[in-house]
């Protein structure tokens, strides 16, 4: 087991130095001068000249590479060509409210998916379960930023429970603190349920049809307890990996939620930098949004091997 | 006629094929499941009607008229009219055309780079094989949404881009899917006859495996397009696709933002064309894919 997490581990910094390459050498190597960018069009030369200078855009691209680089190690993640903010402060403020957002999405997904998952397997066929599997499906055949708008239109414009968009700190209340998460939250829980519930569903279906459920069973153990006791933690394995993994699918969504909510976090962060022609910022951004990525997937892959004694004990041996 | 050689080889077999039951037996014809049915209408009404979009659509799309601002959806005005007075229905029209070209141009751009990679990586193995798969997981290791954004954020906003940006997201995938196609293929006797024959490398890779592979390929594809048209939306939709005034799907919703509380039906008609798009193609891929592969589904159902 000790093996394979430091395998797991050593693949993950590889894909996290490779993710900075290939963030540094899209930006770097694309067609357009950064230096035009930020001023415009219509700059004059000498003034270009001199950001570039400032910016160290003449030098070869490993050298900015490697300076780039070895201060986001140093913890230098350097400032934001916009705001002339060191970067690290704002990323790690936008960081802790989108965390509030995925976090609070997580747990319902996870809570939800798998309540429905395991409803869909009891009533396998039946009415319940198609009503289940079309409305999990809708919400994968619905773009996110659509079911923001029909949240929007449902509980801000029509029944005005929630505001529109925004976003307060706990300082100013606990009620308008979640007022402005609710709506957020609706929208990319909506947009994940889908996987969730279909994996349970299946596992459980699939586990409640084995052998050692039939004896549970037989034994004359109460139904409730077959269900949550014996069979769902087995049905369980493969809905964990993919939670693991939804937790990062989240990190794409905040992108367009936070932005039509207007939710000051990580993903408006990266639209506003894009939108203003921030590099670093992006940089800095995107390589956060791709270290938890590859961390949901590790973390989905250790799970997943603590859970399941076949790989557990497989792996001890070799 | 042509006597078909049984797999196994076995002689016992061969004996009297013309007056016994013959050895492999033609697949009963099925008729078309329900699903697929139900996506061919579907997906075929809205590429129609896309087709058809300047023919058909009962207002000019793109004509401001100040005087006809805010209609709610009426006789004249099916779907209404949005803040420029514009007609909802011509625009929806015509916007259908961008999401589909959308779709299908980032498919083809995903599959022309993936297929050969995974055809290679297949094919040859060793380090190409690890190169090339390392390559796609790193891809992956970034948001789809994020790598669209990475790859438009230096550049000026234009659909075409937009459509690279979106095939180039999704070139991993594909890559995987044609890589183990080829892994199974590759040790099918038929190839190994090739092999004997000694055939080049590429003729046994576009000749004799790509032909073979193309139906999972496919499939795969048209589910892939829906992918495709919901993140070219949603880039859309942040402002780096589609540039007013077009009438791009995902950018007439983004437009319709400001409007929400006094014209919904700006933005829910896109909405719903969306919706309805996306369920059709979806239909029509799974549709497909068990009819053609009832084994794939198996495979590829967990996602």
């Amino acid at each position: 087991m000790t093996g394979y997490i430091a395998r797991r581990l050593l693949f993950v910094v590889l894909v996290l130095v490779a993710v900075s390459m290939l963030v540094f050498g899209i930006t770097a190597l694309l067609p357009a001068n950064v230096a035009y960018l930020i001023l415009g069009p219509f700059a004059p030369p000498e003034q270009v000249r001199a950001l570039e200078l400032k910016l160290g855009l003449t030098d070869p691209i490993w050298q900015q590479y490697a300076r780039w680089a070895g201060g986001f190690l140093s913890g230098n993640l350097g400032e934001s060509t916009l705001m002339n903010r060191p970067i690290g402060p704002l990323l790690m403020e936008a960081v802790g409210r989108s965390m509030m957002l995925t976090g609070a999405s997580f747990v319902l997904i996870a809570v939800i998916g798998v309540g429905l998952g395991i409803a869909a397997a009891l009533r396998h066929g039946r009415p319940l379960d198609h009503g289940i599997s079309v409305g999990t499906y809708l919400g994968i055949a619905v773009p996110e930023f659509f079911w923001a708008i029909i949240v929007i239109i449902v509980f801000a414009a029509w029944l005005g429970w929630l505001p529109a968009s925004g976003y307060e700190p706990l300082s100013a209340g606990f009620t308008v603190w979640a007022k402005h998460l609710i709506a957020p939250t609706m929208t990319l829980v909506f947009g994940h349920l889908a996987h969730v519930s279909r994996l349970t569903r299946s596992g459980m279906i699939e586990v409640l049809q084995s052998p050692y459920v039939i004896a549970a069973r037989a034994k004359g153990l109460p139904e409730r307890v077959v269900v949550m006791h014996h069979a769902l933690r087995n049905a369980l394995l493969p809905t964990i990996t993919v939670l693991a993994l939804d937790f990062g699918r989240l990190m794409g969504g905040i992108v367009v939620v936070e932005t039509i909510f207007a939710y000051p976090g990580l993903g408006r962060l990266i639209v506003f930098s894009i939108q203003n022609r921030d590099l670093p910022t992006l940089q800095a951004a995107i390589l956060v949004v791709a270290a938890v990525y590859a961390l949901a997937s590790l973390l989905a892959d250790l799970l997943y091997a603590r859970l399941n004694p076949k790989i557990r004990f497989g792996r001890n041996v070799g | 006629m042509p006597v078909s050689i049984p797999k196994s080889g076995s002689v016992a077999m061969s004996v009297d094929q013309t007056t016994d039951a013959p050895v492999i037996e033609a697949p009963p014809r099925r008729s078309m499941s329900l699903q697929l049915k139900m996506g061919l209408v579907i997906t075929g009404s809205i590429v129609l009607l896309g087709l058809l979009a300047p023919w058909i659509s009962p207002h000019p799309w793109d004509t401001i008229s100040m005087r006809t601002r805010f209609v709610p959806p009426n006789a004249t005005y099916w779907f209404g009219t949005d803040e420029y007075g514009r007609d909802v229905l011509s625009r929806l029209l015509m916007g259908t055309r961008l999401s589909l070209t959308m779709g299908v141009s980032a498919t083809l751009v995903s599959l022309a780079v993936g297929v050969p990679m995974g055809l290679a990586a297949g094919y040859f193995r060793g380090w190409i094989d690890e190169a090339l798969m390392r390559l796609a997981d790193v891809l992956m290791a970034v948001p789809p949404i994020m790598l669209g954004l990475l790859v438009l954020a230096v550049t000026p906003p234009a659909l075409w881009k937009t459509a690279l940006a979106v095939g180039f997201v999704y070139i991993p995938p594909i890559a995987r899917l044609a890589r183990s196609v080829t892994l199974t293929l590759a040790n099918e006797e038929f190839i190994q006859a090739a092999k004997a024959r000694a055939e080049s490398n590429s003729y046994i890779l576009f000749r004799e495996i790509l032909p073979n592979a193309w139906p999972p390929l496919i499939v795969e594809a048209s589910l892939r397009v829906t992918y495709a048209i919901l993140l070219g939306s949603a880039l859309s939709f942040l402002g780096l696709g589609a540039q007013p005034p077009s009438s791009d799907w995902g950018l007439m919703i983004s437009e319709a933002r400001s409007f929400i509380d006094r014209a919904p039906w700006i933005a829910l008609a896109p909405g719903f064309a969306m919706c309805l798009l996306v369920i059709g193609i979806n239909l029509l891929g799974d549709g497909a894919r068990e009819r053609l592969d009832p084994r794939l589904k198996s495979r590829m159902g967990k996602r």
